[in-house]
């Protein structure tokens, strides 16, 4: 018998600490898996950001920095415009990008900064217990919107990946979801197609995952993948934003 | 590179620019700010004719975490702002000292508070020197009095830096980054990432992962990250306190003042002494670790009466004097604000009060 | 001929192979608790094991190594 699924050699043999169900660890696994079936791997530098995955460079086997909250996309140009043949990446939830770190993230997509940025988007305050991020539904219960997303005082949902595509820096953008195997391999190809971006040097590439917080959420592992279909869905299609006809692959 | 005539005049914004290139500083990340914008200028055209990179960032705060990205990748390299941008900045700093990333800051200051004046200030002193951003962390606090010295403390701001992984910040003023004065210039200084190990650099498939990181959730390994940065701090304070003592000897006053100010009492001094009176100097150079004994050895000498601590503020570094002297002897305090400087007369005034208390000569 | 190993010490019972598995061979084991105590899944009818992965591309948690 031969090995058809194994552990990725792109994290290293440690428990993640995520929640039961939270679909962050299938994101790790993507990234980590594109970076070693590309060679990547040993040249690739990541940066954590703060928030669930605030301690996600204890995961990946590569080297990695740690930035404050919201600034990733800076740290990151820092770290590619010291080694441009490095492989740089950003992984960050919608409370660091979509929030606190908006700045950094429209301007490093503006510059076409050669860096590659996860985004993964569960419409809510993970790791702070709760709260309402710019990216929650209208209507969607949180611990600071106890009654509901309130449109009229507390604004709507940034759709952040049709914002970032307008922009001629941002080369390649994609939505995609991981709540089924389908949808796995589509993200997974995805972020393959960032990375690919990247090391062709074309400019900003940038993956969002809709994702999962079950214990946010107050659902099941499995009910939240339902509603990541459904509600997250109607506000965040999947598709490619920019770039569906690059060709990248080698 | 290319050498520069052995002396020449330079602004002392340019020659903060020069001085960090002739360093092996090849990445620059800044933000437009009054009055020390010429350093981004001269990094924009140089930097090319070097290979290097300057980058204008969309604020402060993603240029000093461009800072540290490019630190934390094993790069020389600095950032420069005045007074508001380095407020800004601040959130870096603590980010920068917990993860021991060696970088260069020049903050050439202005007055506050809030947008201030574009006019030269000290009122950053306590921000340099004891803080700013959250946590017990310390920078290196540089303080230079001439365009000289602004040229050579930026040089060894980096070796400092990268000695004991900390930021360094060089504390200078307008009037400093404004004016003109002749420079020699210094060899330029072989500086690459090597013996940086700890850098994040791709592991190349030959060692563990590298991490640079200031978060411990662990309170055990927190606490000893955090002895760690204090024995650093301490080692740094027992071997890198620097100052100019002048005339301390036999001085009746002695006074305390860094960068632009210590230049008006210089010409106090030789006034005071045309009068009779005997006055010392003692001029920080580096403000953090504070030269203490310095201080405190002056105030010892039985001939001084009192110290006289002469700032661009409402009296900041007078507190660390103080501190110093231990109430051996008094200390006074003379300070002015919003980018007014003190005049010869108005010190030599407060010598004189201290010296000839009666009046007399 | 396949099989799927669980590292049950990993597992945090989230349930989502079970959710996936085209066989419906994959179940919690209500009858054991793991380290992190949570009643961690596994497959009892291995001989219906059709080797798809699924349930190991769907982990979370690196639980899950699948042989065909």
């Amino acid at each position: 018998m031969a090995l058809v699924y194994q552990r990725t050699c792109g994290l290293l043999d440690v428990p993640f600490h995520y929640c039961p169900g939270c679909t962050h660890g299938i994101v790790h696994k993507l990234v980590a898996e594109v970076l070693c079936e590309l060679g990547l791997l040993d040249g690739a530098i990541g940066v954590s950001s703060v928030g669930c995955t605030y301690n996600n460079y204890e995961y990946f086997a590569c080297d990695m920095q740690q930035a404050a909250h919201g600034r990733a996309p800076a740290v990151a140009t820092g770290i590619k415009r010291v080694l441009p043949d490095a492989t740089v990446f950003t992984y960050q939830g919608d409370g660091d990008l979509a929030a606190i770190g908006t700045a950094e993230i429209v301007h490093a997509a503006a510059r076409g900064e050669r860096i590659t940025t996860v985004f993964v988007n569960n419409a809510i305050y993970g790791m702070t217990s709760g709260q309402m991020a710019p990216t929650t539904l209208v209507g969607q219960v949180t611990t600071t919107s106890p009654y509901g997303r309130d449109a009229a005082t507390q604004g709507f949902p940034i759709n952040v990946s049709e914002m970032l595509a307008t922009l001629r820096g941002a080369v390649y953008v994609e939505r995609v979801s991981v709540t089924s195997v389908k949808g796995i391999r589509a993200a997974k190809k995805a972020i393959r197609k960032a990375f690919l971006v990247q090391r062709k040097g074309l400019g900003f590439s940038f993956v969002e995952v809709l994702s999962t917080c079950p214990t946010n959420w107050g659902l099941s592992p499995v009910e939240s993948l339902k509603w990541v279909d459904t509600a997250m869905q109607e506000q965040y299609p999947l598709g490619v934003f920019k770039g569906a006809d690059l060709e990248v692959e080698p | 590179m290319d050498r520069l005539p052995d002396r020449v005049l330079m602004k002392g914004n340019e020659a903060i620019a020069e001085a960090a290139i002739r360093a092996g500083c090849r990445h620059y990340f800044g933000y437009p700010i009054t009055p020390q914008t010429e350093i981004a200028h001269y990094m924009a055209k140089r930097m090319k004719s070097v290979g290097g990179v300057f980058l204008q960032a969309e604020s402060e705060v993603a240029a000093i975490n461009m800072v540290y990205g490019a630190a934390g990748a094993g790069a020389r390299v600095m950032t420069t702002s005045s007074s508001p941008g380095i407020s800004l900045k601040q959130e870096g700093f603590s980010y920068i000292a917990g993860a021991e990333l060696p970088c260069v800051v020049v903050n050439v200051a202005r007055c506050g508070p809030g947008l201030g004046g574009i006019l030269p200030a000290q009122g950053d002193y306590f921000q340099a020197t004891k803080g700013g951003g959250h946590g017990d962390y310390r920078n290196a606090v540089l303080a230079p009095a001439s365009v000289q010295e602004l040229y050579q403390l930026t040089v060894e701001a980096f070796d400092l830096a990268d000695r004991y992984r900390v930021l360094v910040l060089i504390l200078a003023d307008g009037t400093l980054g404004q004016m003109m004065e002749p420079v020699s210039h210094l060899e330029p200084k072989d500086a690459t990432a090597a013996g940086k190990p700890w850098a994040t650099v791709g592991t190349g498939g030959k060692r563990f992962h590298n991490t640079i990181t200031s978060i411990y959730i662990d309170p055990e390994r927190l606490e000893a990250h955090n002895l760690h940065l204090q024995a650093k701090y301490a080692k740094i304070a027992r071997n890198e306190v620097r100052c100019e003592s002048v005339g301390v000897e036999g001085a009746e006053v002695v006074v305390t003042a860094f960068g632009t100010t210590a230049r008006i009492v210089r010409n106090v001094i030789r006034q005071a002494a045309e009068e009779g009176i005997k006055v010392g100097l003692i001029r920080p150079i580096t403000l953090w670790p504070f030269p203490s004994e310095a201080v405190a050895a002056a105030a010892a000498h039985p001939s001084v009466k009192a110290l006289l601590s002469v700032e661009l503020n409402a009296g900041q570094m007078v507190e660390d004097v103080r501190l110093a002297v231990n109430g051996a002897k008094p200390v006074q305090f003379h300070g002015r604000m919003g980018g007014m400087l003190p005049t010869q007369r108005e010190i030599l005034e407060r010598i004189r009060a201290i010296a000839r208390p009666e009046g007399g000569t | 001929m396949a099989r799927v190993e669980f590292r049950e010490d990993r597992c945090k019972g989230c349930g989502l192979c079970v959710e996936v598995c085209p066989k419906h061979i994959v179940a919690m084991r209500c009858d054991v608790l793991n380290a992190k105590g949570f009643h961690p899944a596994g497959v009892e009818a291995m001989d219906q094991c059709i080797g798809c992965a699924f349930c190991a591309i769907m982990c979370p948690d690196e639980v899950i190594q699948v042989e065909k």
